[in-house]
């Protein structure tokens, strides 16, 4: 079943890049019509998924590589299953906007499927190796198409982006690999098991200790790896340097990919291992990682305000909202108890995940739309009185500004006020200083409302049409689930819920 | 309460949300979209009518008055549902009252406002979802509920601040009403969290569950937080920052007069009426969670708080009115110190005393506002008052009304609901036994009231007409919807007087009898005595001051006389410059700060690139030179030369090769000798 849904979009990818040489005209209708197949092959895993149950489902095991561990398990529970969705989502988003702004060349759009293929994978991989070897190849394309797309310059920007990614891979191997020397196993049920138990921190100090080195900085060590790992690619606080470049200078079908689900990979290598492996390495660092979250939403969200270029605005704004994400794990992990705090700042983070990977994408694909119509120019003082002139473009995107700092009635406020709810009972002082962010994102959209959609049209200004009927298809998808989870989340909680229930059970409530 | 008044109550809202998104989607012609609206509007008045009537029935119990509580779930998360409900009480049955009937009134009104506006469809849609968000805020039974809509009238006043967005000084109105409303919801929503993390719901009534009775009560109020204070008053203060900021009060009171940039019509039922008040009747709707603890005579440091900031808010909005001369920036001066009126009642207690002063505030300020709208219209769109004059004769139905609207705010005595609002206010701030000194600040402020709007009238009504073009007469559609309000500017007020204090009774769940005898006691003629003098005193200062020059359009007799403080007091007395000095400058500092910040990062963190890819590369380059390359190149050398000296082998000579071939056999038959050996 999950070995299908990989492969729906590879086929595709294949098709797209050996078509025939007649079929230019017709490719971006291919790639988007192979990642639409692979859309409606997970709504049918997920009419057969049981949501009531926390187990893996869809469970496919077979062996891979003995000698060292690595076996091919494809997995499903409700958080895979719901990043499996986003993923369907957001990759015909992409592509659909990449086709509104004029990507015909096959490399590329066989890119973006391979993409969608390989998330497939790193989203329900149940062991390590597979799953890291999924994570790291889905830097290939990406950097390919940030490079093939982007202009010469962009080599800077690609290339921090790759070398920091690889650094935090590099860094997560050696410690997995100190991992399997330990315990033996790269498989993600076992991994977690053992470090419930606290077995595992055992494990690793005595296996990793030296005369220089206590089990307890060893064990820290191996914890640290997968953390930098992890961390690169949310991104968190101070490591998120190379994301405002990448996604600036990546083109925006590219943005709304690394925004919409390559981010979220490091979330959900946060709940599938960080959390679950290693909760007294948690429970340890968990103030300075904490104060780390708070400072990504803040510092992101004040950053976001001095910006010039919208991409770079909306890049910022989406590292803040990432940082909630983090706020509410870190906050779950630890071990105070509070009744439901630990499923609300979980439930929170997930639905939070969903809902950025919706809003953030339409975002960039909103920019995009405005970067079409001016001819690259994306200052926020090129603009004005664009509401005058284009009221339907500016009505959707301002739903995606709303949604996006929180306004009650759009998802991001669910997501956002599980999370509160949470953080509040576990770590009430991080929870105050973070609502911050919410004046920061308000702050971020009223200033692009201001400046762009308001006043008076420049009387010189190029004429701006308003959407064509390809581009309101386009976004309407996202602005509409905007909507529709916002009134009524519940579709959305139920599909991780057990799982929530599951992982919030470890840590007392 | 018959279990139907819940139900309809929590359909209220839904017809004027259901028009809003039949106006959006449909793209109804002006008319229809119009009739949307008001139809919208009337089912929900219908209903507000019926919910009124089930609360006046129910009547009371020893506890209190009844209420009809319905509660659904919005979500499940985990294990723990997420409960959200509405109430149908006297507090709200009156609000909703109150919003449905000023809503009708100034939908109608704005048929002949927004006339010529070529985004009429828009602005009722937009007018209708600010309807259904403000009805749902005073339905609802959950903080969370209440914060939703809350935000969402917060979306709605935005839309119609900004509704004409070409301005930039609309534009920039919207914003930071926006902002500076958000600014206090942060506060609200701490508060919010807070109180779900102490007592486990987020419902007001649950049958002896919900955070406003006894048991959460008790509880809060008996635990401290830092500084000894009561939990319960960390929690009030924190909901009251939301308060302040949605009602304008001191020092977040910046927005509402710029708000003033958005049609008529949306400052008389937004900016006047009704969303300004949602904090105030926050305060009142969990008034049992902010005098949670008090000993007998019911101060609590919470209370404290809200009196003073009533009192203070009340005081600054008539000083700084008294120094404008736009029509609608003086009435949003004085909306925002009426408002403070209701808190400093509110703050010493008197809830019926504050939210009757709201309720009476409604109607007279929505009347003010229209009339204003209607002069604005009647004069091209001049709103500066110094441009009017003389319209008495050119619009006298305007002039009525208006003045019935001005006496009401400036309290003239017995006939003018204000007069009673007022008075019980001031009532209750002298009985405060806290301080005396918010009773005088609001006697002063009342004072002002008087003397401003007496002002007004001068400059718009009296004298000759000082603008360009003839001023003329609105259309019924703009005039005949104040005529109610007027009528219930006069008439509400017989609803509290001293003799029958038939609402406090209402809202209390009691019956009250009515005694006339109760307005001859010397502590009810001395405050009428009291009142009726301020009125008085305000109203012939402001005649002996611009009486006699009320023709020229020259300087203000104040600023003639008081240079320098009425310049002050025109700028608003600095605060929005202290801002801008202030907290603007340090965001702007926080946010170069960042980016400076972000830049040193990245240079960091490519130093380190470069000098971790310099080592690695270091490192490839020295193994590569002395491992790889010079390794290979001595194979190379080894193979070359051996193959040279092979090559020199080949010389082509015979008897070269024939002796190699010799030595050859010679070597091999030594060999086989040596192996048979």
């Amino acid at each position: 079943m999950i070995t299908a849904l990989i492969l729906i979009p590879l086929a595709a990818a294949l098709c797209v890049a050996l078509a025939p040489s007649g079929w230019e005209k017709r490719l971006g209708g291919l790639a988007l019509a192979g990642s639409l197949a692979a859309l409606a092959w997970s709504g049918i895993l997920w009419i057969g998924f049981d949501a009531a149950s926390a187990a893996p489902q869809f469970v496919e095991a077979r062996s891979w590589i003995p000698a060292v561990g690595g076996e091919y398990i494809l997995q499903m529970d409700g958080i895979s299953l719901l990043l499996v969705l986003l993923t369907g989502l957001v990759v015909p988003f992409s592509l659909a906007a990449a086709l509104r702004s004029g990507w015909q060349d096959r490399i590329s759009l066989a890119m973006i499927l391979v993409l969608q293929s390989l998330l497939y994978g790193c989203f329900t991989a149940g062991n390590f190796l597979l799953w890291f070897l999924f994570w790291e190849l889905t830097l290939i394309p990406a950097y390919l198409l940030i490079k093939l797309r982007g202009g010469p310059e962009e080599t800077t920007a690609a290339m921090r982006f790759m070398v920091m990614t690889l650094v935090g891979g590099v860094a997560m191997l050696a410690a997995f690999l100190g991992l399997y020397a330990a315990a033996g196993t790269f498989d993600f049920l076992r991994l977690a098991e053992l470090g419930r138990s606290g077995e595992l921190t055992a494990a690793v100090g005595a296996t990793l200790s030296t005369n220089w080195l206590s089990p307890e900085t060893a064990a820290a060590l191996v914890f640290g790896g997968v953390l930098l790992g992890l961390a690169v690619k949310v991104p968190m606080w101070p490591l998120h340097i190379w994301l405002p470049d990448a996604y600036e200078k990546a083109p925006t079908a590219v943005s709304m990919l690394l925004t919409g689900i390559l981010s979220k990979m490091g979330i959900y290598g946060f709940l599938r291992i960080l959390v679950p492996v290693f909760p007294d390495q948690l429970e340890r660092f968990l103030t300075p990682l904490l104060w780390l979250a708070v400072a990504t939403i803040v510092l992101a969200a004040l950053a976001a305000l001095a910006q010039r270029d919208l991409k770079r605005m909306v890049a910022y704004s989406s590292i803040s909202h990432l940082g909630y994400c983090l706020l509410g794990l870190f906050a779950a992990a630890g071990t105070v108890t509070a009744a439901s705090g630990h499923s609300a700042a979980l439930s929170g983070v997930l639905l939070q995940t969903f809902n950025h990977g919706i809003t953030a994408a339409a975002l960039f694909c909103f920019v995009g739309f405005l970067e079409n119509r001016s001819g690259g120019v994306r200052t926020i003082d090129a603009f004005g009185g664009l509401r005058s002139a284009a009221p339907v473009f500016c009505g959707l995107m301002g739903v995606a500004l709303f949604a996006s700092l929180g306004l009650p009635g759009l998802n991001g406020f669910v997501g956002e006020f599980l999370i509160f709810k949470g953080v509040f009972s576990l770590a009430p002082a991080a929870a105050s200083v973070a609502v911050l962010g919410l004046l920061g994102a308000a702050l971020l959209a009223m200033k692009v409302m201001l400046r762009v959609f308001h006043g008076p049209l420049p009387p010189e200004s190029k004429p701006f049409p308003d959407l064509t009927a390809g581009e309101k298809l386009t976004v309407l998808p996202a602005v509409a689930l905007m909507v529709l989870i916002g009134i009524f989340p519940q579709p959305v909680l139920t599909v991780f819920n057990a799982a929530v229930v599951q992982l919030a059970g470890y840590f007392g409530s | 309460m018959e279990t139907w008044i819940p139900w309809l109550t929590a359909l209220i809202p839904l017809p004027p949300l259901a028009a809003a998104a039949a106006i959006l989607f449909l793209h109804p012609c002006r008319r229809p979209a119009a009739a949307l609206a008001l139809a919208g509007q009337a089912l929900s008045l219908l209903g507000a009518l019926a919910v009124f009537g089930g609360a006046l029935a129910a009547g009371g119990t020893e506890g209190g008055p009844v209420r009809g509580l319905l509660t659904f779930t919005w979500f499940t998360h985990g294990d723990t549902a997420l409960p959200l409900g509405v109430a149908a009480d006297p507090l709200g049955a009156s609000m909703l009252l109150m919003i449905t009937f000023v809503g009708l009134l100034i939908f109608i009104h704005s048929i002949g406002y927004m006339r010529e506006d070529p985004r009429f469809a828009r602005f009722f849609c937009f007018l209708s979802l600010f309807s259904g968000a403000m009805l749902g805020v005073v339905a609802a039974n959950s903080l969370l509920l209440l914060f939703i809509c809350w935000e969402l009238v917060g979306l709605a006043s935005y839309l119609l601040i900004g509704f004409w967005f070409q301005k930039p000084s609309a534009a920039a109105a919207a914003r930071k009403a926006f902002l500076t409303t958000r600014v206090g919801d942060l506060g609200l929503f701490l508060g919010l969290l807070w109180i779900y993390k102490e007592t486990g719901t987020l419902l007001f009534y649950d049958g002896g569950h919900g955070l406003l009775e006894q048991s959460a009560l008790t509880s809060l109020a008996g635990q401290t937080v830092a500084g000894g204070m009561a939990l319960s008053t960390a929690v009030s203060l924190l909901l009251f920052c939301g308060a302040v900021g949605k009602s304008g009060q001191f020092p977040l009171h910046i927005w509402l007069p710029d708000a003033m940039e958005g049609p008529t019509p949306v400052s008389a039922l937004i900016h006047a009426a009704t969303m300004v008040a949602a904090g105030v009747y926050l305060v009142a709707r969990v008034f049992p969670l902010f005098a949670a603890g008090a000993g007998g005579d019911g101060v609590t440091t919470a209370l404290t708080v809200v009196a003073w900031t009533g009192a203070v808010t009340a005081l600054f909005g008539a000083v700084v009115a008294v120094a404008q001369n736009d029509i609608k920036r003086i009435l949003a001066y004085s909306t925002v110190s009426q408002l403070g009126f209701m808190m400093l009642a509110l703050g010493a207690g008197g809830v019926a005393a504050g939210i009757f002063h709201l309720l009476a505030h409604a109607f007279f300020k929505a009347l003010l506002f229209l009339g204003a709208g209607s002069v604005i219209h009647g004069c091209g769109h001049e709103q500066d008052i110094r441009k009017m004059g003389g319209l008495r004769k050119t619009m006298p139905v305007t002039f009525i009304l208006y003045g019935i609207g001005m006496m009401a705010l400036a309290g003239f005595p017995f006939l003018f609901s204000g007069f009673w609002s007022k008075e019980a206010i001031l009532v209750e701030a002298f009985a405060w036994p806290v301080s005396r000194i918010p009773f005088l600040l609001a006697l002063a402020a009342a004072v002002l009231t008087a003397f401003y709007m007496t002002r007004q009238m001068i400059y718009v009504f009296l004298g000759t007409w000082r603008g360009k073009d003839r001023p003329h007469e609105s259309p019924r559609v703009m005039t005949l919807p104040l005529v109610p309000l007027a009528a219930g500017a006069v008439l509400l007020g017989f609803l509290a007087t001293p003799a029958w204090p038939w609402f406090a009774g209402f809202l209390a769940g009691e019956a009250v009898a009515f005694s006339p005898g109760a307005l001859f006691t010397g502590k009810s003629l001395a405050f009428m005595a009291l009142s009726i003098l301020v009125a008085a005193t305000g109203v012939a200062a402001g005649w002996l001051v611009y009486a006699r020059s009320p023709a020229s359009t020259a300087e203000d007799p104040l600023q003639t006389r008081f240079p320098a403080a009425h310049r002050a007091v025109s700028r608003r007395l600095l605060v929005d410059e202290f801002y801008e000095r202030t907290v603007l400058r340090l965001q702007s500092a926080g946010e170069n700060g960042c980016a400076r910040l972000d830049g040193v990062l990245r240079r960091v963190t490519d130093g380190a690139g470069a000098v971790l890819s310099r080592g690695l590369g270091g490192l490839a380059g020295l193994l590569d030179r002395s491992v790889l390359n010079s390794g290979f190149d001595t194979v190379c050398q080894f193979l070359r030369a051996g193959t040279a000296w092979l090559s020199s082998l080949h010389q082509g000579r015979a008897q070269n090769y024939l002796r190699f071939v010799g030595i050859g056999m010679v070597v091999l038959l030594l060999f086989y000798a040596w192996l048979q050996s």
